[in-house]
Formats: C-alpha cells, sequence, structure tokens
C-alpha cells in the first residue's frame, strides 16, 4: 500500500510545497528534486510490480472518504468556474448531473457493494506510471526553463508559475492514481481531477482564445465524465459491483455489459480525443508548449486510449468494438490526411497525435491479443517521441520566434543539437526500423486476422499520407543552407537536459523494443487473455533493432573519406556564391527561399474534419442507438 | 541446415549479380527504346560504361551531408534486396524499401536547391500514390498464402496470380512509377527529352551519382521478384514461366514509357490510388471472404 500511496502523494506534496512557496530560487529546486524523486518512484514501481501484478483492498472507510471528499471539490472548483468566473451555464450543467449521480449513488446503492479490490497494479498500469513518470518528470523539468523565457517574451501575460506548476503536479498526481485504480469510483475522481487540470493548463495565458479553447476542452471531457458515472451507476445497479476486473469479467463470461462497455469507451473517445471530440486537443495547442507535451504525450489523452485498451478483452465482434474500431480508424486516416495541410508545427503535432491515437483506440477495438500488443507497443512508442518532438517545436520557436515549419529552414546549420533532436523525434515517430513502423506491421496482421477489409484500406492509405507529411518535414529541417551564427544560445541547461535525454530514451525504446515486448506487454496480454504467442517473429524483432543500431552507429563514422570540392548549387540564374541569392533576367539579385507543398485542394483540414465528423459522429449514434435497443429490449 | 546455407548463397549471389542483371536490364532497356524510335541505340553494356565513367570523376557536391543519404539509400536497397533473396518477411522488405526512398528524398532536400527540391517533392508524392498498393500486394500473399514469409509463398500448392489478378494489375501499375517510366517519371527522368534537368538528382554528380544508378538497378531487379512470385509455386516448372512473365512486365513497361508523355502530379496520385481501390482491394476484399 505503502508505494501506491507514495506516488500519488509524493508529486501532490511538491504541487501544494510549488504553490506556497512562490519565489524562482526555491521553485527550481523543488521542482527538480520532486521530478527526480517522482521517476525514482515510478521506477520504484516498476522493479516492485512488474510482472507481479496485485490486487489491493483498501481497509476501512478511510480511501472512499477521500475520494468523495476529492469529487465534491473538484466540483466546486469547476462550479466555480463555469458558475461564478465565467457564467458558462450549460458547462456546470453538465459537471452537476453527474455530480447528482455520484452522490445519489454512493449514498444509496453504493453502500451495499463489495470491493474485491480498489487497486490493480498490472503491467500495463507499470507502464503507463513509467511513461507518466518519466516522461512528465522530465517535462516538468524542462518547463523549468521554458517558462522562464516564456514570461520574458510574453510580458503581457501574467506570471502565474507557482499555479502552473501546481497544476502540472496534481496532474501527475491523478494521472498516477488514475492508472492504478481498480474501482471506478476513483478512477472517476482522477479522471475528474485531470479533465479539470488540462482545463486550467489551456487556459493559462487567460487570452480570449485560451479561455475559450480551455472550455471547450472542458465541455467535451464533462461529456465523457457523465457517460462514466452513468457507466458506474448502471453497473451498480445492474451487476452490484463498481470494478474494472469484475466488469471484464462479466464480460467475457458472455454477460450483456456491453451498454456501460460503451459507455466508458465514449468517455475514453472524449479524452483521447477521438474525431467528432478532436477539437479540444487542437485547441490546447494556446497553452505554453509544455502543456501540450504533457497533454499530448504522457498523461491526459494516454489516460483516455489506456481506459479503452484495459477493456480490450471484452471489445472486438460485440457493438461497442465495431463502434471503437470504426471510429479509431476514420480518426487515424482523416487526421492524418489533415496534417498534411499544416505548415504550423504544432498543429501538425496534434493531428499526428489525433492519429495516431486512432490507431491505438482501432486496434484496442478489435479485441485480440495482436491487436492489444499493438496498442500498447504503439502507447509506449508515441509518449517517447512525441514528448521530445513537441519539446524540440518548443524551443525552436522560442529561438527563431515561429512555430511555423517553414521557419525551420536551415536549422541543421544554424540549430544543429536541435535539429538532431528534432531528427530522432520525427524518425522514432514514423521510419522504419523505428518502433512506429513495428505497429504498424502487427496492427496490419490483426486487421487481416480479424477480417476488417475496410480498417485495412484505412491503414494502407493512413500509413502512406503520415510518410509524407512527415519526410516532408524532415526534408525542411534537413535542409543545408549555411549559416554564420549558431542560434542555439538561449536555450536553458534544464531544456537541454530534458531534450537530451529524451531522444537517448527514444532510441533507447527503439532498440530494445524486443525486451519492453518480451518482459512488458506479453506477460500482460498473458495474464488478459489466458493465451501466449509472438506477434511478430522474434528475429525479426531482433532484425529491427540491429538495424535501429546501424543507423545511430553509421553517422559517426561517416564523412572522414576523400576530400569533396564543394561547389554551388544550381538556381535559377546566375548563383551569387553562397546558395543564397541569385542573379535574376533583369540582373537584379533574388534571394532564394523555398516552400514546402500543402495540397490544400485535396487535403484541406475543413474538408477532411467534415468528412471525420460526419462519420465518426454517425457511427456513435447508430451503434449508441443498437446498444441501448439491445440493452433495454432483452 | 541446408536451408539456411541456401539462403546465404543466394544472398550473396544477390549481391554479386544483381548489379549485373541490373545494369544489363538498363542496356536493354535502352536498346529496346532506341529500336522503338527507330535508331541503334548505345551497346548493350552502355550502362556499365556510363558507371565507371561516374565513378572516375573528380567529387564533386554541393554540402557534406548529400553524400550520406545517398549512401544510406543504396545501403538500405541493399538490405531490402537481401530480405527478400534470402526469403525473409516480405513486409520487411517493403518497410525497408520505403525507409531507402526517404533517404532518397531526404537527399534531395539536402541540398536545398530548388530543381531539386521539386524533384523530392516529385517524389515523395509518387511514395505516396505507390504505397498503399506495396502494402496491399504483401497483405494479398499474406491472406493467400497464410503467412508473410516469402519462403511460404514460393512453395505455394497454386499460381498465387490464379488468386490475385487485380492485385497483380496494381502491381504492375505501380511498377511504372518505381522503374521511373512515362507517364509516370514525374521526379526524374533517364530520357533527355523530358528534361534538362534531372529533378532529384540535380544537385548530385560523380560517384555519389553513380551510387544512385547502382541502387536503381538493384532496388529493379528485386522489384522484378515481386512480379516473380506472383508465378512461383510448388511445380518444377515454375520458374521458367516466372522468369518469362518478369521479362514480360519489364517488356510491357518499356513499351508503355514510349507511347506516353508525363502527366501531371493529379493524375498521377488520382489514378494510381483508383487502380489502388478497385483492382487491389477489390481482389483483397475478395481474398478475405474465401478465407
Amino acid at each position: 500500500m505503502s508505494l501506491p500511496a507514495l506516488l500519488t502523494g509524493v508529486p501532490l506534496a511538491a504541487a501544494i510545497l510549488v504553490f506556497c512557496l512562490r519565489g524562482n530560487g526555491s521553485r527550481n529546486i523543488i521542482v527538480k528534486i520532486a521530478a527526480a524523486v517522482t521517476m525514482a518512484l515510478s521506477v520504484a514501481t516498476g522493479v516492485t510490480y512488474f510482472g507481479h501484478p496485485v490486487f489491493i483492498k483498501s481497509t476501512g472507510t478511510m480511501l472512499s472518504t477521500v475520494i468523495m471528499a476529492v469529487d465534491v471539490i473538484a466540483a466546486l472548483a469547476i462550479l466555480y468556474y463555469t458558475l461564478v468566473k465565467f457564467k458558462k451555464i450549460w458547462i456546470a450543467a453538465l459537471e452537476l448531473i453527474q455530480l447528482g449521480l455520484i452522490l445519489w449513488f454512493e449514498q444509496g446503492v453504493g453502500h451495499s457493494i463489495r470491493l474485491s479490490a480498489d487497486l490493480a497494479i498490472d503491467n500495463l498500469a507499470v507502464i503507463m506510471v513509467l511513461i507518466a513518470g518519466i516522461i512528465g518528470s522530465l517535462i516538468a523539468v524542462f518547463s523549468l526553463g521554458y517558462m522562464e523565457e516564456f514570461q520574458k517574451e510574453h510580458p503581457e501575460v501574467e506570471d502565474r508559475r507557482p499555479f502552473f506548476f501546481f497544476v502540472i503536479f496534481l496532474f501527475l498526481s491523478a494521472m498516477f492514481g488514475l492508472v492504478i485504480s481498480n474501482n471506478l469510483l476513483i478512477m472517476y475522481t482522477c479522471w475528474e481531477v485531470t479533465s479539470f487540470c488540462s482545463f486550467l493548463l489551456i487556459g493559462y495565458t487567460q487570452t480570449e482564445e485560451a479561455i475559450h479553447n480551455s472550455f471547450k476542452a472542458l465541455w467535451m471531457n464533462l461529456l465523457g465524465g457523465v457517460a462514466f458515472a452513468l457507466a458506474i451507476v448502471w453497473m451498480g445497479i445492474e451487476y452490484e459491483t463498481v470494478e474494472l476486473s469484475m466488469l471484464i469479467n462479466l464480460g467475457r463470461s458472455a454477460q450483456p455489459v456491453e451498454l456501460a462497455v460503451a459507455l466508458l469507451v465514449f468517455c475514453g473517445f472524449t479524452k483521447a480525443a477521438m474525431m467528432p471530440f478532436s477539437g479540444w486537443l487542437l485547441g490546447a495547442m494556446v497553452a505554453p508548449t509544455p502543456t501540450s507535451a504533457l497533454l499530448h504525450s504522457s498523461t491526459m489523452v494516454k489516460a483516455g486510449v489506456f481506459l479503452i485498451i484495459k477493456l480490450c478483452p471484452v471489445l472486438g465482434g460485440n457493438h461497442a468494438g465495431l463502434m471503437t474500431m470504426f471510429i479509431g480508424g476514420a480518426t487515424f486516416l482523416f487526421a492524418s490526411c489533415a496534417a498534411i495541410s499544416q505548415s504550423d508545427g504544432k498543429k501538425v503535432l496534434a493531428y499526428s497525435t489525433i492519429s495516431n491515437l486512432g490507431l491505438i483506440v482501432c486496434c484496442a477495438g478489435i479485441g485480440s491479443y495482436e491487436a492489444a500488443w499493438t496498442a500498447i507497443m504503439i502507447v509506449v512508442f508515441h509518449a517517447v517521441a512525441k514528448s521530445l518532438m513537441f519539446l524540440s517545436v518548443g524551443t525552436a520557436e522560442q529561438q527563431l520566434g515561429s512555430r511555423n515549419i517553414e521557419t525551420f529552414d536551415g536549422m541543421f546549420c544554424s540549430m544543429p543539437g536541435l535539429s538532431l533532436c528534432m531528427i530522432i523525434g520525427i524518425c522514432g515517430m514514423f521510419l522504419a526500423p523505428f518502433g512506429m513502423l513495428i505497429s504498424k506491421w502487427a496492427a496490419m496482421k490483426a486487421f487481416v486476422d480479424a477480417g476488417h477489409p475496410l480498417l485495412l484500406l484505412v491503414l494502407v492509405f493512413g500509413s502512406s499520407t503520415t510518410l509524407f507529411y512527415w519526410t516532408k518535414w524532415l526534408g525542411k529541417i534537413t535542409a543545408y543552407i549555411p549559416s554564420g551564427k549558431n542560434r542555439e544560445e538561449g536555450i536553458h541547461g534544464v531544456q537541454w537536459l530534458a531534450l537530451r535525454s529524451l531522444s537517448a530514451l527514444t532510441i533507447i525504446t527503439c532498440i530494445l523494443f524486443p525486451l519492453v515486448s518480451q518482459c512488458a506487454v506479453i506477460p500482460y496480454l498473458e495474464a488478459a487473455y489466458q493465451t501466449s504467442a509472438d506477434v511478430i517473429d522474434r528475429n525479426n524483432l531482433l532484425i529491427m533493432s540491429m538495424m535501429v543500431i546501424l543507423l545511430v552507429v553509421l553517422p559517426l563514422r561517416f564523412g572522414k573519406g576523400r576530400k569533396k570540392k564543394l561547389v554551388v548549387t544550381n538556381l535559377a540564374g546566375e548563383n551569387s556564391g553562397d546558395n543564397l541569392s541569385y542573379r535574376g533576367v533583369a540582373g537584379q539579385t533574388v534571394p532564394v527561399s523555398l516552400r514546402n507543398w500543402y495540397m490544400e485542394s485535396w487535403f484541406g483540414e475543413a474538408k477532411m474534419k467534415l468528412c471525420g465528423f460526419i462519420l465518426c459522429g454517425s457511427c456513435l449514434l447508430i451503434e449508441f442507438a443498437i446498444i441501448c435497443g439491445g440493452a433495454f429490449h432483452v | 541446415m541446408s536451408e539456411i546455407v541456401f539462403n546465404i548463397i543466394s544472398g550473396i549471389a544477390y549481391l554479386v549479380l544483381a548489379p549485373v542483371v541490373g545494369g544489363l536490364l538498363a542496356g536493354v532497356d535502352r536498346k529496346i527504346s532506341a529500336r522503338m524510335q527507330r535508331r541503334v541505340g548505345p551497346p548493350l553494356l552502355q550502362p556499365f560504361y556510363d558507371f565507371f565513367k561516374l565513378w572516375g570523376k573528380q567529387p564533386i557536391a554541393v554540402n557534406e551531408a548529400q553524400s550520406f543519404y545517398v549512401f544510406g539509400f543504396l545501403l538500405f536497397v541493399i538490405i531490402s534486396g537481401l530480405f527478400f533473396f534470402t526469403q525473409g518477411d516480405i513486409l520487411l522488405v517493403v518497410f525497408t524499401l520505403t525507409m531507402a526512398s526517404v533517404c532518397f528524398i531526404v537527399a534531395a532536400y539536402s541540398s536545398n536547391s530548388p530543381f531539386s527540391q521539386v524533384g523530392a517533392e516529385r517524389e515523395l508524392v509518387q511514395t505516396m500514390a505507390y504505397e498503399p498498393m506495396l502494402l496491399l500486394v504483401a497483405l494479398g500473399f499474406y491472406l493467400n498464402c497464410g503467412s508473410f514469409s516469402i519462403e511460404t509463398i514460393l512453395n505455394a500448392p497454386h499460381m498465387n496470380f490464379i488468386y490475385m489478378p487485380g492485385i497483380f494489375v496494381g502491381l504492375c501499375y505501380i511498377l511504372l512509377i518505381k522503374f521511373r517510366k512515362s507517364p509516370f517519371d514525374l521526379s526524374m527522368s533517364h530520357e533527355a527529352h523530358q528534361e534538362l534537368i534531372q529533378g532529384v538528382v540535380t544537385e548530385i554528380s560523380g560517384r555519389t551519382l553513380a551510387l544512385i544508378e547502382l541502387a536503381h538497378w538493384y532496388e529493379n531487379v528485386f522489384l522484378l521478384g515481386f512480379v516473380y512470385l506472383f508465378f512461383a509455386w510448388s511445380a518444377t516448372w515454375s520458374p521458367v514461366l516466372g522468369l518469362a512473365m518478369c521479362a514480360l512486365t519489364y517488356f510491357n513497361d518499356i513499351l508503355i514509357d514510349n507511347c506516353c508523355s508525363r502527366v501531371k502530379w493529379e493524375h498521377m496520385l488520382a489514378s494510381t490510388w483508383l487502380v489502388t481501390l478497385v483492382a487491389g482491394f477489390v481482389n483483397i476484399m475478395f481474398l478475405m471472404y474465401m478465407r
């Protein structure tokens, strides 16, 4: 009991400390120590519980009282923002509905329910703890440097850094609670806290746009919260249980629990920003970059897919499963198409996150052993590479004053260190032999074996559009434009620390992924599915990780050979000698500027969103109609 | 044990013989094209003469990084072919080939020259166009033979072509792109009448350019290997049929090359994806419901 308590307690204590001791100096120390301790604790959790899944039952009523208290406090805070401060009555109504449901349930049915376990720490939970603990802490450390610069660059934004770090650590604490809980009431509470924290983080700058987007995030996530509350109440009344593990057992013994599963999956959709709820994640870009990194990679959206992956064994052939896989698939395809037409670096990253989450959700919806393996592997790879990408783009934005990919021209020469991080991140995101590709491979196998040709189509087209937008970006930053000055000055040491650690982590995960699969994912799946198999032949996994090693070693040894004569490039006129300008037809000097290709008419954002929203929205409605019909008329 | 030895031998044979066969294919291509245009054409061994001429040139580059990417391109093409000829996993072959294309594209981008970048972008669109079909080919074999392993595919009980004609049509269509033939030679062409500045390879010269030629020879050989897979099964005389079909496919591509002019990228992308959907995907659905 002590380790899980510490895991949630330490970040909470850090949050309060950071909030109370408001000086810059003390904050720098507290955040670093807290990050280190959190990281150490998550690793300790990993060491203790890897391969030894445990179910923990709390004694006495302490825990449930605390949970209730947190529920009420979070609700009051949300009500304060929605009713008193900003007058958003209908968002408050969403909150009141779920609070009412939960309180009513606790007072009535909830009392008679016997619990067998409050917490369940299995391998999946440990993986999530490691992701949140290591990556989340690194992002917190990165924020120290980033936020200092941010406040300097934006003097109009009120300096609320104590509040910012308070929310970040609160977020981590809630995230830990979420992934280790088995009692849905505990999970619901943590779920609410993460929703609320993301609302606060998105609205950090308090500009009109930020406030608007933060409320967008809030109402979408509260809608998910209502579904969560409904699922709890329905399960409590029908089956007298509020445990996730019991729900899965019931589902596997062919009990009609489809409605509860579908409600929970819906709730996962809102958090994982599936279309039509993708808007809040795109809107979250207005916040300072560490916020986006945290929401996109290790915490918020991963909580959504975590819940859906947990439900994997009961998805598949039923309507809840069909809904999950088709919405995931459509989101994957349309989000990856929409990313092509974007030039804003953060927006490309946001669409790529949505599309990857779509693939994860789609795999989870298929529900087979292989599909679940794929989903978990993508979660791991995506968390590492995406956090690296966000932090790199954020740093580049601070140095260049813009996050438009077109301004990253010549980064290779002017910011060699940062561009290397970015290249590693991009390669980690999509390229063979890096991790993402393994996942695609397994996903293909899983889709074929599940017999869904449409999903196969989505996968092959989605992966080629993914290739397009990433390679385009890669080309932009590898373009060799000689520049006299190094523009990397001003990047703080803590930022480098986070960037380098994450780069190393990306490479290490890609090299060691056979080990991750063997030691972490397969044991979890064996327990969940009671079968054992290699999804991808072990030899092929080894070949892939050898290729990563090759790719890392190769550049180190290259270029020691013959000296080459360097010449200027071929421009549309006489090159002035530095590749930066040429003499045009009328004799005037024309500077060279190259722009990338966005294919607006083919992959325009509005078009893709419209298609995706209509498809996903109608799928959601139809499947829920079928499930409700089936649940109430049998 | 003998299987491993056999695989090693065929791997080495690929490394040594593929450039020879690829170079000869290029020579035959030029000869036949010339005859179709009522010219005599260069000698059969001309590609090799060109190669050695390029190899001996003074090394010139626009930057230090480019040759690294080109080297990566060659390396991954070779690795990809090795997986193919040691009867590895067909998906691994496709993925490694994608890796090679990305290296090639980045090599062009890295020069930051306008012509080169236009070539790179076109090459990228081409990759986006053919990638789905190439994956469907691999998936078709998986559905039909129950495995991604080339060894299993070669020992199929029936000719694969019978069950996957649509996929074969799709493959032939994208081979036009991969062989850089008209109407899809958007990113670079071997024909002087198509362009004066050669797209992707504008800024590449001398030995580095020779490496690209070499990589293309390797690539062409194992792309024809994909055609071979359609006509190989456990019967003893199937290799003859397979090789004949490879030759026919190659000749067909030369013929189309000489009959067509270059199309716009929109037409290429739309038509390739349409063929992928109509020929490839319908065939995949058919295979899926047959299972």
